[in-house]
């Protein structure tokens, strides 16, 4: 997947790298006036790569979204937890079983105030993906979970979850411990949560491992992330048993962002840099961290079965039918 | 008629006797939802309710509109799920049955919402719930409506333990996917047929991540129980008498 990204992303990439050895050239360029044309030059290619990122990501078709959200270089929950967090102290173990790192959690500081937040953690390096078993949760991922919800419950903490997974583990020792019944109760104790909770969608949410602990107070999706059902190759391999045909899948799925927010299944999308919040990770995490602050204000005034009840109805509105 | 595991020869009317279930090798055949509830309930006592719902196919997806037609004359029912209430030696309970017959059983807004109504109204009255699951896992046709049906139903069971009503859950085969990971494993109590299908990805999508040695029973109903997953597997014509009794011992009763 991610050569078909870089592919996609090919002539941006040729442009940026002609674009840097220009400048490269204009820094050792000893002659005033040469230096001056190339550097108009420079601001020629500059703007046409802006034009072009602008053009691209205007765009984006379910499936070239569905490559952005897994693009390599995109920021991960650690990421976002860094940036837009402070005093992050990760908390390890399901007390049941074993670690799972393919979801990190812990305690942190959100402008001077304590918050439980956790999330699906993919890696970047070999070893680290290895480790983080791709983002591909297993159930002790959401024992760790259920564990934290219980510890924000408890202390009277707000809860921020961030998902980034192609769906949760689905091998022989997953379901060997209760895969499913992980997930449905860490759904369960969501639910029961009386304090905030507001979950983002930073890249991949990848069916019952994303929903698994996105049963929040407020959801709320990067503007190029996608929520789906199914992997789009997974439902074409059912539906045509093709599963190149990932792009038509993608596209009948109606998996981005925008989507989601329209049949309202998602509360709020939130905006990324141009060209995607890979290529500004910094400002991807400001306005991350904006809109949870001010979702967290609202949430924070509530009383513990207001939460309850207006999260409860929420989630009961979702999904449209007729009855005569 | 033949038994679909055995192959043996089986006469209808022995065969239908035996709750479907083969006299040779004790083979659980799937039951249509209607079926089930015949032989679960007291006779002519289901009352069903939501009747009347039906998709809209939200996202027009290719080729639904069609196989949903074709599935509701096939089975003569709107969707995969059917709701409502009925005595079971004479408690009232609210029940809720999956029709695999009906798109594999698949949970979108229709079912989810039948799940949902059966155990709101199991906490409002203060009536047990029983379900029968038996389904692939959510409808992918209707897109991400469907995952969020897992969390829709989850949080119906929430409204059940708040009330303090039991919940009982009998997986049929399969029970899969988004349905198992979702109402389905947070029962009070998991019943399951046996050699019922019980896991949460098909083994296709488990090989496709991987997988390549399964155990002989990997995603049955047995391996679930070894595995601490459910609590009890049972014979389909002590079903009826299991659930009465669980019912009643967890003061479902009315």
């Amino acid at each position: 997947m991610a050569n078909s990204f870089n592919e996609w992303e090919g002539p941006l990439i040729e442009l940026e790298e002609g674009i840097s050895k220009l400048r490269e050239v204009i820094k050792r360029e000893p002659d005033a006036l040469k230096r001056a044309s190339l550097e108009k030059r420079a601001e020629e290619f500059e703007s046409r790569r802006d034009r072009y990122i602008d053009l691209m990501y205007a765009r984006l078709s379910p499936w070239e979204k569905v490559l952005v959200s897994r693009a390599p270089k995109r920021p991960y929950t650690l990421d976002y937890i860094n940036n837009c967090f402070s005093d992050f102290v990760e908390l390890q173990g399901d007390r049941k079983f074993g670690a799972d790192h393919a979801i990190v959690g812990g305690l942190a500081k959100l402008d001077g105030n304590t918050i439980v937040v956790l999330g699906h953690q993919k890696g970047r390096t070999i070893q680290e993906r290895q480790l983080r078993n791709f983002g591909y949760a297993r159930p002790e991922g959401y024992r760790k979970a259920i564990r934290l919800f219980e510890m924000a419950e408890r202390f009277r903490l707000p809860v921020i979850t961030f998902i980034d997974t192609p769906g949760a583990d689905a091998g022989v020792e997953a379901e060997s411990r209760g895969i499913s019944e992980a997930i449905a109760d860490s759904m369960l104790k969501m639910f029961e949560l009386t304090v905030p909770s507001i979950s983002v969608i930073i890249g991949e949410g990848g069916s019952g491992g994303a929903i698994g602990i996105a049963c929040a107070s407020k959801v709320m999706i990067l503007e190029h992330s996608v929520y789906s059902v199914i992997a789009p190759e997974g439902c074409a391999s059912i539906l045509w048993r093709m599963p190149e045909r990932g792009a038509d899948a993608a596209k009948a799925l109606q998996l981005t962002a925008q989507a989601a927010k329209e049949y309202g299944l998602v509360d709020e999308i939130i905006s990324e840099p141009v060209g995607g919040a890979h290529r500004d990770p910094s400002e991807a995490a400001a306005l991350v961290r904006q809109n949870i602050l001010a979702q967290l204000e609202p949430l924070s005034k509530m009383g513990a079965e207001e939460l309850k009840v207006s999260r409860y109805e929420k989630f009961r509105a979702m999904g449209r039918f007729s009855e005569k | 008629m033949q038994c679909a595991k055995c192959k043996k020869i089986l006469f209808s009317i022995d065969f239908e006797q035996n709750l479907r279930v083969c006299p040779h090798c004790g083979h659980h055949h799937r039951l249509p939802a209607r079926k089930r509830i015949e032989i679960t309930f007291d006779e002519g006592s289901f009352v069903e309710q939501d009747a009347s719902l039906q998709s809209i196919d939200t996202l027009g997806f290719p080729e639904y509109g069609e196989k949903y037609v074709q599935a509701q004359q096939k089975t003569g029912e709107k969707d995969s799920m059917l709701s409502g209430h009925a005595l079971l030696e004479g408690n009232k309970v609210q029940v809720a049955v999956s029709d695999f017959n009906f798109m594999g059983g698949s949970m979108g807004p229709v079912a989810g919402e039948k799940v949902t109504r059966t155990l709101e109204r199991a906490a409002e009255e203060k009536t047990a719930a029983i379900i029968f699951c038996a389904s692939g896992g959510a409808r992918m046709q209707e897109g991400l409506a469907s995952l969020m049906q897992m969390a829709k139903t989850t949080a119906a069971v929430e409204r059940c333990r708040e009330a303090s009503v039991p919940y009982l859950a009998v997986f049929t085969d399969p029970t899969m996917a988004g349905v198992l990971a979702s109402y389905a494993s947070v029962a009070d109590v998991i019943l399951a047929e046996p050699k019922a299908m019980v896991g949460f990805a098909g083994l296709r999508v488990s090989k496709q991540a991987g997988v390549s040695k399964v155990p002989d029973d990997f995603q049955m109903a047995e391996f679930a129980l070894n595995h601490g997953m459910i609590d009890r597997i049972v014979h389909r014509k002590d079903m009826r008498a299991t659930l009465a009794s669980l019912v009643e011992m967890l003061g479902g009763r009315r």
